[in-house]
């Protein structure tokens, strides 16, 4: 019986037989980890060093300029964009998710338009026609549609640069806003609904007490990336010459020269930031936890 | 007069009796319920059997207008529900009045669909207050009498993701008895369970039986259909094939498509 596959009768005993509770497992071995770990931390050292002895870093010029008062009411502005934007952009989400959900057409087909154009005009362009508003419109005034007027303002004096970018800012991440909010009341089991509706809570009160609130597990950290691209997205305004911290800091390296040392300066400020960002996320989302297992 | 003041009228706790007429339900294409007629009187527990599909859950979930009809009418205590009559024509009511309607008739649902954001005692809580705007103090202290009721007093502060299955069942029903309703719906309260948890529900359904609350369950728990109904509905195919007392249908079924089905589940 040569040609069958039977296992050959190997002698079974070359092994000395220990009994199964004296063996010990070896774990499998990583050599090739060490190599890119040792590797990956030549480079890693490296880059730090070139930070400290490399005199173009300038720490010197970066230090004297990282709390001027300059750079810290450039700051401000540029966290107060932020916040404004925020606010107002998901002000405004809210209400364009809740009509894209709505049952009537003719809403839903007007938020769906709003996202469709709000998400394929580019920030910039968006703001400098904000910017350019009182060359469309003179004047804004409040009154009956196509009828008389009861107020009006100056365009120019009503929307100044700053409220122009905040316009632009809230416009643009009302359209990206408005999806996450979706997304996250989408997210939220119909059955939810259900038993809010069959035990007779009121229509707002279902939406603030039982769908909001779980819906904000999953908009959380969607609105947390936008708020902190936004956040950086602000630097984008020193287009329209606004005293944001890209703008002012481009503007001090413009009169003494030293352009990476207070480049530095902004990036050492938004890293700051956003890592405070990233603690409050962490923070609200906790919050927004309760009741969950993971 | 509005049929949401007559809702009022009716004092919390009392019963209620249902009456079902020509009731038809299309999803799309499906024809589901195909004129249902169904009376429940006061007091008494219908239980609702059949096969899946047959339309047994759908027909419950017309009761609170969870499900809207396409023709035929639903009344609870002689009150047409998500309808308002007048002359030959029913209009829908406005989702307020609807969901003042819903106050009066509990509902548990098969996946208990307890709010996992809230502890088990805001779960209860919830509807008192914002639905039938009772003081926080009172609902809370009534909610702990109706947990203590279910066996689960020592779980107020719990949130539903710490509960079993059967616990979190209990608390739904907790739940839905604080609107204190004349009619209770069941939708297959245990067919989500571990099998060992089935009895612990089910004894806490028959307590409730026990004092006079009108209740319709769907379930397919022969053995307590047989214990505690008053009347067992079988269905099939959108329609009632047989009803009567539990001796009569379970034992000795009229219809050969009732006699099929039991055959199977006993």
């Amino acid at each position: 019986m040569a040609l069958t596959s039977d296992p050959p009768a190997a002698p079974l005993t070359k092994e000395p037989a220990a009994p199964a509770t004296d063996l010990v497992v070896v774990p499998v071995r990583h050599p090739w980890r060490w190599v890119a770990v040792a590797a990956t931390a030549v480079l890693l050292v490296q880059f730090a060093h070139g930070l400290v002895t490399n005199p173009g870093w300038e720490w010197d010029v970066f230090a004297a300029f990282f709390t001027t008062e300059t750079v810290l009411k450039a700051v401000w502005v540029t966290l107060q964009l932020t916040f404004h934007g925020t606010a107002l952009g998901f002000a405004i989400g809210i209400v364009v998710a809740f009509m894209r959900l709505s049952a009537n057409p003719f809403l839903r087909s007007v938020a769906f338009g709003y996202i469709w154009a709000f998400r394929s005009i580019p920030l910039i362009v968006q703001l400098l026609f904000w910017f350019n508003l009182a060359y469309l419109y003179k004047e804004l005034s409040v009154g009956i549609p196509f009828g008389p007027s009861f107020f009006s303002f100056d365009t120019m004096g009503l929307v100044g640069e700053m409220s122009a970018a905040v316009l632009g800012l809230a416009l643009h991440q009302a359209a990206y806003a408005a999806e996450i909010v979706r997304g996250g009341v989408l997210a939220v089991d119909e059955g939810q609904l259900e038993a809010a509706a069959s035990l007779g809570i009121p229509k707002l009160r279902q939406v603030r007490r039982i769908v909001l609130p779980q819906a904000m597990r999953s908009i959380l950290p969607n609105a947390a990336n936008e708020v902190i691209s936004l956040f950086k997205g602000t630097s984008i305004v020193s287009v329209m010459a606004i005293g944001e911290l890209f703008y002012q800091v481009q503007v001090v390296y413009g009169r003494n020269g030293r352009v990476v040392p207070l480049l530095m300066v902004a990036t050492a400020w938004y890293i700051l930031l956003t890592t405070a960002l990233s603690v409050v996320q962490h923070y609200v989302e906790r919050h927004y936890a309760k009741g969950s297992t993971r | 007069m509005s049929s949401a003041t007559t809702v009022e009228k009716t004092p919390a706790g009392t019963t209620a009796k249902v009456e079902i007429r020509a009731v038809h339900k299309n999803f799309g294409p499906l024809h589901v319920l195909r004129g249902i007629d169904l009376d429940v009187r006061a007091g008494e527990v219908t239980v609702v059997l059949g096969p899946s599909g047959s339309g047994k859950s759908t027909l419950l979930r017309t009761i609170n207008h969870l499900e809207k009809v396409d023709g035929g009418t639903v009344s609870v205590d002689g009150v047409l529900v998500g309808y308002r009559r007048s002359g030959n024509k029913l209009y829908e009511l406005r989702e307020r009045e609807i969901l003042k309607q819903r106050t009066r008739i509990g509902f548990v649902f098969q996946n208990f669909h307890l709010f996992p954001h809230l502890t088990v005692l805001e779960n209860v809580v919830e509807a008192p207050v914002s639905a039938l705007k009772r003081p926080r103090k009172e609902a809370e202290a009534a909610a702990r009498r109706l947990l203590e009721r279910v066996g689960l007093a020592d779980k107020a502060e719990s949130y539903p993701k710490q509960l079993s299955g059967g616990q979190q069942q209990r608390v739904a029903i907790a739940r839905a008895l604080a609107l204190e309703p004349g009619l209770l719906l069941f939708d297959e309260p245990t067919s989500a369970l571990d099998p060992e948890l089935v009895g612990e529900v089910l004894d806490v359904i028959k307590d409730l039986a026990a004092t006079g609350t009108t209740m319709i369950v769907v379930t397919h728990e022969i053995g307590f259909a047989r214990e505690v109904a008053d009347t067992v509905v079988f269905m099939d195919e959108g329609r009632i094939v047989e009803q009567g007392p539990p001796a009569d249908v379970l034992d000795s079924p009229r219809h050969e498509r009732t006699r099929a089905f039991l055959s199977k589940v006993l």
